[in-house]
């Protein structure tokens, strides 16, 4: 599995990860070096194998749907680099100019 | 020294009057200002959070509170949340963060009266082997400063290993309480998945993730598992399950338990000294009355390509809420995608973009089958490899690491080579099992060496009492740093 520049500019995409340029020529052969190691796992049949999502015997764990405490607005809000109205504020999501 | 007690020599101490926790806190503080400079093990101190906390210790004990870790001083892993101090994985993408709340495990401890000493370096989000990754800098091994502490939880393992803390909290992923345990020459414990609740702990990889302990006694870190295990509503993955008196399990007495020493962990590229050194302590178990028996876990040798396929996928996912909106510095560029990319870009280290883009790739269009759903099946027959052994041995031997502590700067080029350094304690992260890495000798350089002992899930009593056993019968854990 050879991960060319182009794909890793797709995945960097993908993943919002703005990369340099010795970023993307190193982590197409360093991307590249460890798909090819783990190309070994197509050694094994796994057809009749179901995967494991969770080692443990649980599924839908639920809780009582009512109301409890919640964390206060404005601590919630006490990170955030900028904020209005009690709210988290972004830049324009619409004036996307990157792609 | 006080700094020399183990955990519950000190625990009987503080119960007896003979020593009070301020004093006791106070002279671990003045040890890490004395050599942390050199060791570089805590990220944040709390000093005066630390003094209040053991002075309103010292007053509960003399209202006649005798909660067992009242007035401890511990260190807690930098992934793990505490309301109001910074909290920042070893990333610039967290620099800053204080959190609006503490998570479950560490909560207990301060319910308890233990006394948070400082915050400890990791690997960028707990991402690595050497907590050279850090985006604070780099910690030093306590056995020789020119040396990895190994990771990603290096941080708490060079505390407790210097003697700045009398134990830890650390998270294990792929191995990071056990391997940076066994560089450090300190007792390590990976619990089962589910057996401490994860609320609070910085995700990485979710269905691998588990909080550990460190401390320089099989007995200490029996009584912090104690304090931290349990179910929590708040984590929907925690296991409601009793909780044993893990102290009171330790009889010393191995006779007759069954021992499996896996063929496949002693592979070529071992350290010879590494291999010498588990072969006499199973030599030592053989003498404490223990079956030993050589077992099979066929699939060992697809342990390392799974881990990496499944774990960096969960990463890929768990890391995209860190985009500079809700916490951490943002890098505006004007419009939101830009400052996303841009946020991320420059708040990340190498090898967290690197396994996000390992995992995202795994997840992608077309490469989901092919690379994340055949680890997840592969994950599979490890996990039956243990079902199989545990059903002829009740503990498993083996190295926990291949080698002792490599130098600072030698694997950082070389991300395979650095994986490699986990190659024995990711499956029981994939299997969901118990592991525990305790000293067991060193090399011709003076290195501590680790000995792993796994067991089947929820089986921690065992693990402990074969792992106190061995303790009771030699004295490689009585050995320190010279600083």
């Amino acid at each position: 599995m050879k991960v060319d520049r182009q794909t890793v500019e797709h995945i960097a995409e993908l993943a919002k990860l703005q990369l340099s340029e010795t970023e993307i020529e190193r982590f197409a052969e360093q991307l590249s070096d460890i798909l090819n190691y783990a190309e070994r796992l197509q050694e094994l049949d796994t057809d009749a194998i179901p995967p494991t999502a969770s080692v443990l015997p649980l599924s839908n764990v639920l809780r009582a749907d009512s109301a409890q405490p919640s964390l206060p607005r404005d601590e919630a809000l006490a990170n955030t680099a900028d904020q209005a109205e009690g709210q988290f504020r972004v830049e324009a999501v619409l004036d996307d100019s990157s792609d | 020294m006080l700094t020399d007690l183990t955990l519950t020599d000190a625990q009987e101490k503080l119960r007896s009057g003979a020593i009070t926790s301020v004093e006791l806190t106070q002279q671990h503080l003045e040890r890490i200002q004395t050599i942390d400079p050199d060791v570089k093990a805590y990220l944040t101190l709390t000093e005066n959070q630390a003094l209040a906390a053991a002075d309103q210790a010292d007053q509960r004990r003399q209202q006649g509170d005798d909660t067992p870790l009242l007035g401890i001083p511990l260190a807690i892993k930098d992934v793990l949340m505490t309301k109001a101090v910074q909290t920042t994985c070893g990333s610039r993408i967290l620099e800053g963060f204080l959190p609006p709340y503490t998570g479950t495990a560490v909560q207990n401890l301060f319910d308890m009266g233990v006394v948070m000493l400082g915050k400890t370096n990791v690997d960028e989000f707990a991402m690595g082997s050497s907590t050279e990754n850090s985006g604070y800098g780099v910690t030093h091994n306590p056995w020789d400063l020119d040396r990895v502490p190994g990771g990603s939880s290096g941080g708490s393992a060079a505390a407790v290993a210097a003697h700045m803390a009398l134990g830890a909290l650390g998270t294990d992923t792929g191995g990071s309480v056990r391997q940076p345990g066994s560089f450090c020459g300190v007792c390590a414990l990976k619990p089962s998945y589910g057996r401490v609740s994860r609320y609070g702990l910085i995700a990485f990889a979710s269905s691998l993730d588990q909080i550990g302990v460190f401390g320089r006694t099989v007995e200490d870190m029996a009584v912090l598992l104690g304090a931290i295990a349990g179910h929590d509503p708040r984590d929907s993955t925690s296991m409601d399950l009793p909780v044993p008196d893990y102290r009171a399990g330790l009889t010393g007495d191995v006779h007759g338990l069954r021992v499996g020493v896996p063929k496949e962990y002693f592979i070529e590229g071992i350290q010879p000294e590494v291999e010498q050194t588990i072969r006499a302590a199973i030599d030592q178990f053989v003498t404490l009355g223990a079956d030993i028996r050589e077992i099979t876990l066929p699939h060992t040798d697809y342990a390392l390509p799974t881990y990496y396929l499944i774990a960096p996928a969960e990463a890929s996912a768990n890391l995209a809420r860190f985009d500079g909106v809700r916490y951490g510095p943002r890098q505006s560029q004007g419009a939101m995608w830009p400052t996303y990319k841009a946020t991320r870009g420059q708040g990340f280290g190498a090898e967290v973009k690197r396994r996000i883009m390992l995992g995202t790739y795994a997840l992608s269009a077309g490469y989901y089958d092919a690379y994340y759903l055949k680890a997840q099946k592969v994950r599979t027959l490890i996990r039956q490899d243990f079902d199989r052994a545990f059903e002829a041995v009740d503990i498993i031997l083996s190295p926990t690491a291949p080698t002792t502590a490599f130098r600072i700067g030698e694997k950082v080029d070389d991300p395979l080579q650095m994986y490699l350094s986990d190659v024995f304690t990711l499956p029981a992260n994939l299997a969901g099992i118990v592991g525990a890495s305790i000293p067991c000798g060193f090399d011709r350089a003076g290195l501590p060496i680790g000995l792993q002992i796994m067991g089947p899930a929820f089986d921690e009593p065992t693990v402990l009492r074969a792992a106190h056993a061995y303790q009771h019968a030699t004295d490689w854990h009585t050995r320190r740093p010279t600083l």
